[in-house]
């Protein structure tokens, strides 16, 4: 059983929610980074997505393109993100998912990439750009590794679709709560209620909700909706606006904490 | 062997695709459907002339330029004179099929990304004729640059939105039309000005722009009563050369030649030539050459001209390329622009920036050619928007 899956099983198990953050690789820094996830495992959050920086981010908001243009300054590549999460995973247990474009995989190469991952204690991938139509050239190598699959539905997404997304998934579907960029829109939770009956009754995979949801009550709302909740541009602002300040660690912790009391039903 | 590709799932051998968000497939899907539909359609095949004929001022000359062929003293020289549609370029072609699609799928509402702003005003000209809202995305960076075609823009009643993010180029307009595609994708057709982007767009807009090659080839033949033995065009994302090559592509004996921007030289690295010196790589929803760094980060492209300055290609292309079918070259900056002043001097027509690359190989390739050997180049679009780089280049003010 993978990490993300076992982490959906104790949660049910204990009545909660799982709470997932992502954050941006290397924003502001890959030492900050790797602190950051030690020290959200400790404040209780359950999965982390770790977003690799791409120069071209054509689902990102400003924010988190904003983001990636920063670690891309400081030089961050794929490389030392596996060799980072190599070093954490040495120390936590925390699932972690590897959030990306599908370009800097490529040209690492797929296969390579597949065993780098793998080694490093990546639990699942999840690729914006790599549809089921064209997912087979990585999955060729992802799969063996027993490296979930994460794949995103989305409210355009019709029902016979929705069957063959929820078919070729692994770990959880993660449903994008709106019809738009990350972190520029406000879901609406009556569309979403709506569309994750659609998929629960596709799927008995977990699925968690994301793109645009920010605050603690909204964490609430959806998660009494779904089996998680994803934060993201929200946090990488978060991060943006406090790195620099002496207690961000125990700040951050702090801001996690909040967020998972709210997938406490 | 004859080349009839995409596959059905937009494939180009290992080219093309559709690498994009989930949230962009079902529109695709769709799009691609609609599309095959009118393909076949008679009647959407019929106004899609019709409005090429009437409104466009199609079919194009394919004009013999004597001075040019004397002055190369090689082979024939023939121009195939996109620089007369209405407009000034090929890009109206594409714009046409894809307004005349988007109203039959019953959008009201279209968008585009520009570079240098022809593809631009060609699709803002289409929504002032068929009564659509436009929104244009371009670089703040082109928006300098481009003036006189954003205030056209303007006035044919598009918004134009200036993109800051990134390089604030044509790859960064694309990304922000791709991002506001996603938002508003129930209502909004995305008008992609060349032939890359994901399935079905490279097929689409080909299938558009083929008409420069079916009328050359039907004009050379009556003309010289033979194929030609060469096809010049240049190439950013390609459309024009995709355009003029397609329809010869079954053709053995004439061989086909894109040119991309070489910039200020190969080495020196700003360049804008993805085939020549890039690697194979995934934007903008397909597979293809691309301007990158060793960690799959998109580098910026660089040119004299506004319309080739794109780090990518169409993905056919990279097939033809990789197929062999066509072999793809580079000219520079100040290659292109001596010969923008040699056919403006010898022919008194003013090339735009563009197809003065197309120009600049065939004055390398024609004298190593006997006279009886002919060239058939694109001349894709008219100067007129580029007088403010040459003069700039040139270190006369304009007023």
């Amino acid at each position: 059983m993978s990490r993300i899956e076992k982490k959906f099983r104790e949660l049910k198990a204990k009545g909660e929610k799982a709470l997932i953050l992502y954050l941006t690789a290397g924003d502001p820094d890959l030492e900050t980074t790797e602190k950051l996830i030690l020290t959200l495992d400790r404040a209780g959050v359950d999965i982390l997505e770790i977003g690799v920086p791409f120069s071209d981010p054509t689902a990102d908001g400003p924010v988190i393109q904003e983001a990636a243009q920063r670690s891309l300054r400081k030089g961050t590549t794929l490389t030392a993100i596996l060799k980072m999460i190599a070093r954490v995973r040495k120390v936590t247990s925390i699932p972690i998912v590897l959030f990306t474009y599908y370009n800097p995989i490529f040209v690492y190469g797929n296969e390579r990439f597949a065993g780098q991952a793998k080694k490093a204690g990546v639990d699942g991938v999840l690729v914006v750009d790599l549809p089921p139509e064209e997912a087979d050239e990585l999955r060729t190598f992802t799969d063996p590794q027993g490296i979930d699959f994460i794949t995103l539905t989305a409210p355009t997404t019709d029902d016979r679709r929705l069957e063959k997304i929820v078919r070729t998934s692994s770990g959880f579907i993660y449903y994008i709560s709106v019809t738009g960029v990350t972190g520029t829109k406000e879901p609406e939770a009556e569309a979403a209620a709506r569309d994750l009956r659609r998929i629960r009754k596709a799927t008995d995979l977990p699925v968690a909700v994301g793109f645009g949801i920010s605050t603690a009550a909204q964490v609430r709302k959806f998660a009494a909706l779904a089996d998680g909740v994803v934060i993201g541009s929200a946090f990488v602002k978060w991060i943006s606006l406090h790195c620099q300040e002496q207690d961000f660690l125990k700040q951050a912790a702090a801001y996690a904490r909040e967020l998972k009391e709210a997938t406490v039903l | 062997m004859k080349i009839n590709m995409p596959d059905n799932k937009g494939h180009f051998g290992i080219f093309g695709g559709r690498y994009v968000a989930e949230t962009l497939m079902p529109a695709l899907i769709e799009l691609e459907e609609a599309y095959r539909r009118a393909a076949r359609d008679r009647s959407f095949q019929k106004e899609f002339r019709s409005y090429l004929k009437d409104y466009a001022g199609r079919e194009t000359p394919l004009y013999f330029a004597a001075n040019l062929t004397e002055k190369f003293g090689g082979a024939r020289i023939y121009l195939k004179r996109e620089d007369l549609n209405h407009t000034g370029a090929h890009k109206i072609n594409n714009t046409l099929g894809q307004a005349l699609l988007a109203r039959r799928m019953g959008k009201k509402r279209v968008i585009a990304e520009t570079g240098a702003g022809q593809h631009g005003v060609a699709t803002a000209t289409v929504a002032a004729l068929f009564g659509m809202e436009c929104e244009v995305f371009m670089g703040a960076e082109d928006i300098r640059r481009q003036e006189p075609n954003v205030f056209r823009m303007k006035m044919l009643g598009a918004d134009v939105t200036p993109v800051t993010s990134g390089t604030a180029t044509l790859k960064d307009a694309m990304n922000e039309a791709m991002r506001q595609w996603v938002a508003r994708v129930r209502d909004t057709f995305y008008v992609i000005g060349t032939t890359a982007g994901p399935h079905p767009y490279p097929q689409m807009v080909r299938d558009f722009q083929s008409v420069i090659g079916r009328e050359a080839r039907r004009q050379i033949l009556k003309k010289e009563g033979r194929l030609p033995d060469f096809l010049v065009a240049c190439v950013g994302g390609g459309s024009n050369a995709m355009g003029l090559f397609y329809p010869f592509r079954n053709d053995p004996e004439t061989a086909m030649v894109g040119v991309e921007a070489g910039g200020k030289g190969i080495a020196t690295g700003l360049h804008a030539a993805s085939i020549s010196a890039g690697q194979v790589g995934v934007l903008h929803g397909n597979k293809t050459y691309l301007l990158q760094d060793k960690h799959g980060q998109v580098k910026d492209a660089h040119s004299i001209s506004a319309g080739l300055d794109y780090p990518g290609v169409g993905p056919e292309h990279s097939f033809f390329h990789a197929q062999g079918r066509a072999q793809y070259v580079s000219v520079t900056d100040d290659e292109a622009l001596a010969a923008f002043m040699l056919l403006t001097t010898s022919e008194g027509i003013m090339p735009a920036m563009e197809s003065a690359h197309a120009i600049a190989y065939a004055a390398k390739l024609a004298p190593t050619l006997s006279r009886d050997k002919i060239i058939v180049i694109c001349l894709s679009g008219r100067g007129d928007k580029d007088m403010g780089i040459v003069a700039e280049k040139m270190e006369v003010k304009l007023p």
